[in-house]
């Protein structure tokens, strides 16, 4: 059974009389132990799929369908209820480092109260346990600096705490949102290993949320790819890099500048990303994609296949 | 080789620092963002400058620009000298080189139509013209960066990030400067639009035969984008050479490590990303040796006293003493 089931979840934002529609029927699962990454430029949905999970949408969002944690609807929980489910089973780690922490607290505390709320730990064993992750992230000198404030730190230290933070009560899934955005490529490549090294060790289950497609390869066995709140295509990593299904993908994927290999124009994208004041009727990368044919533009494709699911009706090997 | 259109000798950029002083009139402390860079570039090249966030790679474009003052060191165009301080050389410097920046719609003004915020350079550069020839200009260069006419009286928030930047590019370029600078300018952008923002970069240089200097933390937008390579740290260059030596033969040690941090996207690749362990030294008090000694895994004892310089050939220079041995 999986760990995490979601089933047509759909989510919208009422601004004045609109709505915008961020995710769209959108159906996975996540099993223990497994490694998913979330791809999908801004707007995709991709991180208000992890907020669902969380419970923490913006007040004027409406989510409808079902995320189911171990059976569990958590989106028909209480906050009250969800506060048993969050850090001890799910944790959340953010894009930026430094606003997901409260400056006027030390370290220490900061760490300790998730495990003084969520586990009823005394001060002073929150204190130890608290210790005890600092190392475990491997931030040096981590006993003289329990009492230090997020600013004393760098950005990679800070994302440190962050992940330790996240990992504190040994959750069985962690969200992790854009956790090296906001950092330089050598800490960004620190980073991605430790979070490698604490998923092999406490076999946490990660959805890892993000854009960059060479932090995919290198870290996830499986990828959905989302556009405009649709998942577009879900595969094995290995299999979505070799044969992309979708245009959407192969179009990313061609997309990237890659270090080893300048030839002379990059294959952009055409257009731009949709308008989702209106919930998709068809296919919403249909307007800018290079193998549109009528039918893509009056129907919406389902999500077909059973070990690389794709979401279009040309078959693949019409594809350009 | 031709003249060289731009020429940068010695640069140095210092702030004042007046956090942290005992008394009021205590002397402000310096801070060493840009420690002497010099590059030659010629027309019609794109020099690519990369380094970590705090490199001074932004700043030391905006120094060229004269958005901060140069504390040391020349800037020449065209084989005259600028001089920051002299209204004129400011508006000739103007008139030849324009720039673009990170954040699309933090750099266009919200209250102008995009149709005015292009045209307004003509106005500055151009008095000569008239409204209809300044009118058709602006169309002419927003409908090259692929902007639809019936969109002209719209405002920058109407507009994706992608599109801004375009709107940014045609600001800066409808006054056809030789020289564009551009800081970060694909960095807040997502992949797709990234692709379309540099292959009109690329195309609008080969058509105008402009001069870019393009600053970016992305090794692989670098590699595409560029003629020539400056590693920086810590405000000083670490290597300089075309984008092929750097990206497939590093020689200065922080180029290694960069490099091998630099997530391949091909999940058959294995990389193993070298971890600079250490810190950055203060770029207030500046230690006497090698800028990169604290956290370099080849550090020689040399390298606490001596700081390299930048040597070598036209085709690589290493600024690393091991490079001499």
């Amino acid at each position: 059974m999986s760990l995490l089931s979601i089933r047509n979840l759909n989510i919208r934002f009422r601004t004045g009389d609109d709505y915008v529609h961020a995710v769209n029927d959108v159906s996975f699962d996540i099993a223990k132990g497994q490694k998913l990454a979330v791809v999908g430029e801004s707007g995709s949905g991709k991180s208000q799929i992890a907020m669902a999970i969380m419970g923490l949408l913006a007040p004027n969002a409406e989510a409808s369908g079902e995320v189911l944690y171990e059976g569990q609807n958590l989106l028909a929980l209480s906050q009250s209820q969800l506060n048993r489910i969050r850090a001890r089973d799910i944790s959340i780690i953010f894009q930026d480092p430094m606003s997901s922490l409260n400056p006027y607290m030390r370290i220490e505390r900061q760490l300790g109260e998730v495990v003084v709320q969520h586990e009823g730990l005394s001060r002073r064993d929150a204190r130890k346990r608290a210790l005890e992750v600092m190392e475990a992230v491997q931030i040096p000198d981590a006993r003289n600096r329990l009492t230090a404030y997020p600013h004393e730190f760098s950005g990679g230290m800070r994302q440190r705490i962050v992940i330790a933070m996240a990992l504190i009560c040994k959750p069985k899934l962690i969200l992790a949102d854009e956790p090296t955005t906001a950092l330089d490529v050598t800490v960004q490549a620190q980073i991605m290993t430790l979070l490698d090294d604490i998923q092999r060790d406490l076999n946490t289950a990660v959805m890892l949320i993000t854009h960059d497609l060479g932090v995919v390869a290198g870290f996830c066995e499986d990828t959905l790819v989302l556009y405009g709140g649709r998942v577009m295509e879900e595969a094995p990593t290995l299999d979505l890099f070799d044969g992309p299904g979708h245009p959407y993908t192969r179009g990313l994927l061609r997309a990237v500048p890659n270090i080893s290999d300048a030839t002379a124009t990059l294959a952009a994208i055409p257009g731009s990303p949709p308008n989702q004041t209106r919930p998709p009727v068809a296919c919403p990368f249909a307007p800018r994609c290079v193998d549109v044919r009528d039918a893509c533009l009056e129907a919406l494709p389902d999500l077909t296949g059973s070990r690389q699911k794709r979401a279009c009706i040309r078959p693949v090997e019409e594809l350009t | 080789m031709t003249a060289p259109i731009l020429s940068v000798k010695d640069l140095k950029v210092t702030f004042a620092i007046h956090q942290g002083k005992r008394w009021p009139w205590s002397p402000a402390r310096s801070l060493h963002a840009v420690n002497g860079v010099s590059f030659d570039l010629s027309q019609g090249k794109t020099l690519g400058i990369v380094g970590e966030s705090g490199c001074g790679k932004s700043t030391l474009i905006r120094a060229i620009a004269g958005l901060v003052p140069p504390s040391e060191g020349q800037v020449w165009l065209d084989g005259a000298a600028i001089d920051y301080n002299n209204r004129r050389d400011m508006q000739t410097l103007r008139r030849r080189m324009q720039m673009i920046f990170q954040d699309p719609i933090a750099s266009l003004n919200p209250r102008m139509t995009i149709r005015d915020i292009v045209a307004e350079p003509l106005i500055y550069f151009r008095p000569e013209m008239s409204a209809a020839d300044r009118r058709n200009a602006t169309r002419d260069m927003l409908d090259r960066v692929g902007i639809p006419e019936r969109n002209f009286n719209r405002f920058p928030h109407e507009f994706s990030g992608g599109q801004c930047q375009r709107i940014g590019i045609a600001r800066a370029l409808v006054s056809a400067p030789q020289i564009l600078l551009c800081d970060e300018p694909v960095s807040a952008l997502d992949v797709s639009t990234q692709a379309q923002v540099i292959n009109l970069l690329k195309d609008l240089q080969a058509e105008m035969g402009l001069t870019l200097v393009f600053v970016a933390h992305d090794l692989g937008v670098i590699r595409h984008i560029s003629d020539d390579v400056l590693v920086m740290y810590m405000g000083g260059v670490m290597e300089k050479a075309p984008a092929s030596h750097v990206v497939d033969a590093p020689r200065h040690p922080y180029s290694q490590a960069l490099l091998s941090a630099v997530p391949v996207p091909d999940p058959r690749v294995k990389t193993t990303p070298q971890v600079l362990n250490g810190d950055l030294p203060s770029p207030i008090d500046l230690p006497p040796g090698c800028l990169f000694q604290s956290r370099c895994p080849k550090r020689i004892d040399a390298c606490r006293n001596v700081r390299p310089a930048l040597l070598g050939s036209a085709n690589r220079q290493v600024a690393c003493l091991l490079e001499d041995v």
